[in-house]
């Protein structure tokens, strides 16, 4: 188990305020500037050496990824930076916690962030419904600017630093970067087409780089207490430590920060009080939010949380939502659910999301009913098929994986709720 | 994408308020000067704050001026996301999440509620209590399920008792605190927590 003493967000639980004062306290804008000082290439270097991955669900190798900001300045497009707060995935609430009781860790990361990748404003990108974090955020930003730790000067490393937050209006496909970048110009959030990457071409068409506020939040501790530390904990490209927000039917669910690649067992277990009713009870486990496909309990009992450890399960670690479900519930109307969410969030660009989302949500929901036959089944996966890969985005993916991540471990329920059909027309 | 409902008595005239017009001036200086169009989405909110929670279609025209773009892009922006109402809601206006995560710790005992105690069906305006109810898809609060979402607030950790007694105090305007109604602070285990000690 991970130590308090390497706990990133020594204030996840809102123990102490958010304000300024007590931020200070827990070591948050200390040697900022001295950090700054040491310059781009060391600060793109440190975070490469960290390892660190994108925290917001796709695992890009965040230091890569500034690296990729154009290196000489042009005064005609400027860069931007934008924190990706539109934390929106099932299963999936940390960034809450982050706005809300670390505010300043996600403004000081973003100062030093946007030096590194050379931006001079920063947008945060909030989900709507998070009105009050907003207001949190909103107020340690008002702290920062009175303090001159941000605007000219910011913080006396010569860098100025503007940072603004753009509410998001209740659209889930906002969270995809180039949606996001849609809203934030005034349009209807639909992803744009890659290449460009939002890196050479994002916000007005100038380069922008796009982090998920967790990643943005670690930055100033890793470079506090250096790249090697971080890379202390987890497997090999599988670093660092990650916020786990444990959901469902567990004793006590809760978000915790743990060390990357601890099992999912000893993670719900030592964390959330274990499986109501005990591990045995446990039926699946999503383990990176929604898109992820579910994972029954013969892969949960040994599989460790990273990512490479859970693409070979054909699985994700995503967000890190865990969504832990017992044998009390109904598999099939779980994962209709899923169905249903992403029927309403297509966002209608691409005809294969727009109609098959809808196509699967209907179809599941059918065979929940017990209304259809069983080669119906092998339907449902081919309609998963003409989806994935055949959309701008990856919200086609999210859709039909988990799907298909029923019909991989579960499929004898499903057959099972056909087979009552074929019964009831016998009788 | 989202059905929206519009209403169909419509106020023939718009405008904003003094104390809102100084706020879009802080809004637009937030942008490059030319991309006043990044502007829509806080001015469909300040509308919409305005006018009792919903967005009149005058008020849309409105902003299209204001931010030099038609009509139909304005238009377009408030019926593509969820959160802008073009039709009363109720001064208590109840979103229950009901995605997966909230749905296996309860939440349909809570729409049982909403349906018995606001309106039979979800949209419905309830004049007894002013409130009225939908069902929406995750509100990001997964470890504190079932939870609804009343105006900006989160109510966290309800039952169906909890859940019963809070809509039946939008009678007398009573609402208790907001956050976790099992006592808790945010996001911590209830019971035998594991980490961050020295500040428990």
């Amino acid at each position: 188990m991970l130590k308090d003493k390497d706990r990133i967000f020594k204030n996840l639980y809102g123990d102490e305020p958010f304000n300024l004062s007590n931020a200070l306290n827990r070591g948050d804008w200390k040697d900022t500037k001295e950090i700054i000082s040491k310059g781009k290439d060391w600060i793109i270097d440190e975070i490469k050496n960290s390892e660190l991955r994108g925290r917001g669900g796709a695992g890009f190798p965040t230091g890569m990824k500034w690296s990729f900001a154009p290196k000489k300045p042009n005064p005609n497009r400027p860069h931007y930076l934008i924190i990706n707060a539109d934390e929106s995935e099932p299963g999936t609430c940390k960034d809450r916690d982050i706005l809300r009781y670390e505010p300043q860790k996600l403004i000081e990361g973003s100062l030093i962030s946007a030096y590194a990748v050379g931006a001079n404003t920063c947008y945060v990108y909030i989900r709507g419904e998070y009105v009050n974090e907003g207001k949190i955020l909103q107020e340690a930003i008002n702290e920062a600017y009175k303090q001159k730790l941000i605007g000219k000067n910011a913080s006396g490393s010569g860098w100025d630093f503007d940072m603004h937050i753009h509410y998001g209006a209740g659209a889930y496909i906002c969270g995809e970067e180039t949606a996001l970048l849609e809203s934030l110009e005034g349009n209807k959030g639909q992803p744009r087409l890659k290449p460009p990457f939002p890196a050479l071409v994002g916000l007005y068409g100038c380069p922008t780089i796009v982090n998920n506020v967790e990643t943005i939040a670690v930055v100033p501790t890793i470079l506090k207490r250096g790249s090697a530390w971080f890379a202390s904990f987890g497997r090999p490209k599988n670093r660092g430590t990650k916020i786990f927000c444990i959901s469902g039917n567990v004793v006590n669910p809760c978000n915790v920060e743990e060390e990357m690649s601890v099992p999912l067992k000893e993670l719900i277990e030592t964390h959330a009080g274990g499986v109501l009713g005990g591990w045995d009870n446990l039926q699946a486990v999503i383990p990176g939010g929604s898109s992820m496909p579910l994972l029954p309990k013969k892969v949960c009992d040994n599989i460790l949380m990273d990512f490479d450890s859970l693409i070979e399960a054909k699985s994700g670690m995503g967000t890190a939502g865990v969504v832990v479900i017992d044998k009390s519930q109904d598999i099939v109307s779980c994962v209709s659910r899923i169905s249903r969410f992403y029927k309403h969030e297509s966002c209608g660009q691409c005809t294969p999301c727009r109609e098959g989302s809808g196509w699967l949500w209907r179809m599941m929901e059918r065979i929940n009913r017990g209304e259809s036959e069983i080669h119906e089944i092998d339907m449902l996966l081919d309609v998963t098929k003409q989806i994935e890969g055949h959309t701008i985005c990856a919200f086609g993916e999210a859709a039909a994986w988990p799907v298909q991540g029923l019909l991989r471990h579960f499929r004898e329920e499903m057959e099972e709720k056909c087979s009552n059909l074929a019964n009831r027309k016998i009788a | 994408m989202s059905n929206k409902h519009i209403a169909k008595n419509q106020p023939s005239t718009f405008i904003f308020s003094q104390e809102n017009i100084e706020k879009i001036n802080d809004i637009l200086k937030k942008h490059p000067e030319e991309k006043k169009k990044s502007a829509v989405m806080p001015l469909l909110y300040l509308a919409q704050k305005q006018n009792n929670n919903w967005i009149p279609l005058a008020a849309i025209r409105l902003i299209a001026e204001m931010i030099d773009t038609t009509y139909i892009k304005v238009y377009e922006v408030a019926t593509f996301y969820t959160m802008y109402n073009l039709a009363p809601v109720g001064k208590y206006f109840v979103q229950v999440c009901t995605t997966t995560p909230c749905m296996i710790r309860g939440s349909g005992k809570i729409v049982e509620k909403c349906e018995k105690l606001i309106s039979k069906k979800p949209g419905h305006l309830n004049h007894e209590l002013d409130s009225s109810w939908i069902e929406v898809e995750c509100l990001g609060a997964c470890v504190n399920a079932p939870m609804v979402q009343i105006n900006n607030d989160y109510y966290e950790d309800l039952s169906a008792e909890k859940a019963e007694e809070i809509f039946k105090g939008f009678k007398e305007g009573r609402l208790p605190n907001i956050g976790s109604q099992s006592g808790r602070k945010g996001s911590e285990p209830t019971q035998n927590r594991t980490t961050l000690l020295k500040n428990a």
